[in-house]
């Protein structure tokens, strides 16, 4: 009996799995030109391993942060003492990358704005998971002084799933610091699984940055 | 009138602005554009509805919209105003114009003037002056988006400049309400508590510097 | 039979331990370059973190056939620069196939790699990539050519192109490393070895971390894994080549760790203390005095 039901079950998930897989994503904001070069599939999530090998990689992945900075604000100016004798960012495992390809970490440098929040969506769908985002700045949190602006995102969290936000106006590099090592104690932990998140909210992900990007004329998942 | 020039208007013309008194030619305030001597000129030409001093190295006019150009063009190639330092605008709702501000400045004589226009609020618009300097062309750009101030003519004024797919109000004119805009779009986060600076410091902070405000 | 199998075990031997000591002395180098700058450095062992954490990678975006051999055919210059250089003298683990192959076909894998590379990042499509790729190939074959002309007066010297017997020539005796046979080769070798390790004069190529752009800039994950490896195998290959070349080979691991590190070392003293060369800058800079000296050297030899 049971296993007449497992079956079934099986049966509808593969089912789902399959509409799934065949949902196309439309693309519309793309001119007919442009629709060859993007991928219209959806985000899939992808099954973490299990048991030691999961620790395992969350460990080598913690130890190695590699951090594609987005300097839409203020916030990004204490991003570079990171970098400095003084902070030395290295010694943590922490990285600047130039691409979002290869990078893990993505830190929101201060408040972000409907123009940047495109680009904030763009360059973190490009990243290859599993991946990381770090708030950096009150304005990631809430809007933080530029709150009421008419193109302050006031929840980066809306638009992106976030991991760690660090509070302050600016914060210390050294809240930076710690808002990392925080990040490699979730990830160690297995908490961070952001990637996952988009890709089973994507249609609510996607209706909240369609919301306020009006001219959307980029592809709906950017590989 | 209004604001800020109402006070100087009385003294168009006759040379005793109500600025800073400047010197008489000679001197370091002889090395800058002798602004007294030119106005009663150009009000002949211009007809300037008012002027002013405002320091030795700044002043302002004001002319009708008709002789804008005409007169910057004017100041451009014969009074040697020959740079754009900015082009502005400021919405004076209560009266229902925007007045916009074109800063030149006077190399040779290192002097800045401001000539000022006012332009009703309704259907604004205003003849461009990307003519006379390319870059006006990315000022009237800005001015169109942000306060919908129409300049025919100018390249590329309709284009969005700063914003990308805006659909509301231009959100510098004044009745654009940002807070309520705000609310309504960007999901705010609840919780967000606002405290008297004062009050807050005396009961926190540093009960000893508040006392000195 | 029984032969072949031997040698399929110390290759593998000889490959591993390879690539652990390149590993290892990337990440003490960058530690000795924190060091210099006043930092505490990252750990000893990041490399293999970061090649962990690539290859732990979940997902990975490949952009068609030739995007998948660019690593692959860099891997595979890396481990030819590598097999055909005996790493050890006289040893049998790790004087790999030295016997089947001379310094021209090595020569010819140092460059096999990034001609690889660049059909690769040609295929991914970024702009970026093909920049990257043709500012390496610049700056290689500017390098190249004092390297050749200290391989030509080396070979001359001691009458053949075959690294074992180089390295045979030079035993007995410090005074008879061709570093003191023959300095003038010596030199320029040396120098062209700063471009061939892509030190800091010479960075611009790769420059990770300060601008977007470099043959990798669309490699991520797993491809990204096996670039780092190979890079870590092919800085081992390139460091044993040079002290077979000038400074006598080696007669057993220790000396060979000791006489690689010390070259090394020499790139990472040089790196600290020069800017960085813009491409042309850099090819005007081998075209000219390494250039020289290295036909002085063949010269003096022809004499």
């Amino acid at each position: 009996m049971s296993d007449m039901q497992d079956m079934e079950k099986t049966e509808s998930e593969e089912q789902i799995a399959r509409i799934a897989a065949e949902m196309r994503l439309a693309n519309d904001g793309l001119s007919d030109q442009d629709k060859a070069y993007f991928c219209d599939a959806r985000p899939q999530a992808v099954e973490p391993y299990r048991g030691i090998m999961e620790k395992f990689a969350n460990w080598a992945r913690s130890q190695s942060l590699w951090i594609l900075g987005f300097g839409t604000g203020c916030g990004a100016i204490e991003l570079r003492p990171l970098m400095t004798s003084r902070f030395d960012m290295y010694r943590y495992g922490i990285q600047p990358r130039p691409t979002p390809r290869q990078s893990s970490v993505f830190v929101i440098g201060g408040y972000a704005s409907v123009k940047t929040v495109k680009r904030i969506v763009r360059s973190y769908e490009q990243m290859q998971g599993p991946k990381f985002v770090l708030g950096l700045g009150s304005c990631t949190v809430n809007g933080g002084m530029y709150w009421d602006s008419y193109n302050t995102i006031n929840r980066i969290d809306y638009y992106i799933p976030v991991d760690v936000y660090i509070t302050g106006c600016m914060p210390r590099p050294e809240a930076l610091l710690a808002g990392f090592n925080r990040l490699k104690q979730m990830i160690r932990e297995g908490r961070c699984e952001g990637m996952n998140t988009y890709a089973e909210n994507f249609d609510w992900y996607k209706a909240n940055q369609k919301q306020i990007i009006k001219d959307w004329n980029m592809p709906d998942y950017n590989w | 009138m209004n604001s800020i020039s109402a006070a100087a208007s009385a003294g168009t013309g006759s040379g005793s602005g109500t600025g800073t008194e400047t010197g008489t030619g000679t001197g370091l305030s002889g090395e800058r554009f002798p602004v007294r001597e030119r106005f009663p000129v150009w009000k002949d030409k211009f007809s300037l509805v008012s002027s002013m001093i405002q320091r030795q190295d700044l002043a302002f006019v004001q002319v009708p919209m008709q002789t804008t150009v005409a007169f910057i063009t004017h100041l451009r190639d014969l009074e040697g105003y020959a740079h754009l330092v900015f082009f502005t605008a400021i919405d004076y709702i209560e009266d229902g114009i925007f007045r916009l501000t074109y800063m030149l400045h006077n190399y040779r004589r290192h002097h800045d003037l401001g000539v000022q226009v006012d332009i009703p609020r309704e259907d604004a618009g205003m003849e461009s002056i990307h003519h006379l300097w390319p870059h006006g062309a990315t000022y009237q750009r800005e001015l169109k988006e942000m306060y919908g101030i129409d300049f025919p003519g100018s390249p590329g004024v309709d284009e969005s400049f700063v914003l990308e797919g805006w659909h509301d109000i231009p959100p510098m004119r004044r009745e654009f309400d940002t807070k309520e805009y705000s609310e309504k779009t960007y999901y705010p986060r609840p919780g967000r508590v606002t405290y008297d600076p004062t009050e807050y410091m005396k009961e926190k902070l540093y009960p000893s510097e508040a006392e000195t405000w | 039979m029984n032969a072949i199998l031997t040698k399929a075990l110390y290759t593998l031997i000889s490959l591993f331990v390879i690539t652990n000591y390149g590993l290892l002395l990337g990440g003490t180098m960058a530690r000795v370059r924190a060091k210099v700058q006043g930092r505490i450095g990252q750990p000893v062992w990041q490399p293999y973190l970061d090649i962990l954490k690539n290859n732990f990678k979940r997902t990975g975006i490949y952009h068609g056939v030739m995007f998948y051999l660019g690593p692959v055919f860099r891997l595979a210059g890396g481990l030819g620069t590598y097999l055909f250089i005996p790493a050890v003298y006289g040893s049998a683990v790790f004087s790999n196939f030295s016997f089947s192959g001379d310094l021209l076909l090595v020569m010819y894998f140092i460059f096999f790699g990034q001609l690889g590379m660049a059909l690769g990042a040609g295929q991914s499509g970024h702009p970026y990539s093909p920049l990257g790729v043709s500012r390496g190939l610049a700056q290689m074959t500017a390098f190249e050519v004092p390297f050749a002309l200290a391989v030509i007066a080396v070979a001359s010297q001691h009458q053949t192109l075959s690294i074992t017997e180089l390295v045979a020539a030079q035993q007995g005796g410090i005074l008879n490393w061709v570093a003191f046979t023959n300095p003038l080769a010596m030199i320029a070798g040396m120098i062209s070895f700063l471009g061939m390790t892509m030190g800091n004069p010479f960075s611009v190529v790769i420059a990770p971390q300060e601008i977007p752009i470099g043959p990798p800039t669309e490699m991520q994950s797993s491809f990204l894994g096996m670039l780092q490896t190979n890079r870590a195998i092919f800085q081992g290959a390139k460091l044993v080549l040079f002290m077979n070349l000038f400074f006598g080979g080696a007669t057993n691991i220790v000396s060979m760790v000791v006489k690689t590190f010390l070259i090394y070392l020499y790139t990472v003293v040089v790196g600290a203390s020069f800017p960085r060369f813009r491409t042309d800058q850099s090819i005007r800079f081998f075209l000219g005095v390494p250039t020289l000296i290295g036909i002085a050297a063949v010269v003096i030899q022809m004499l």
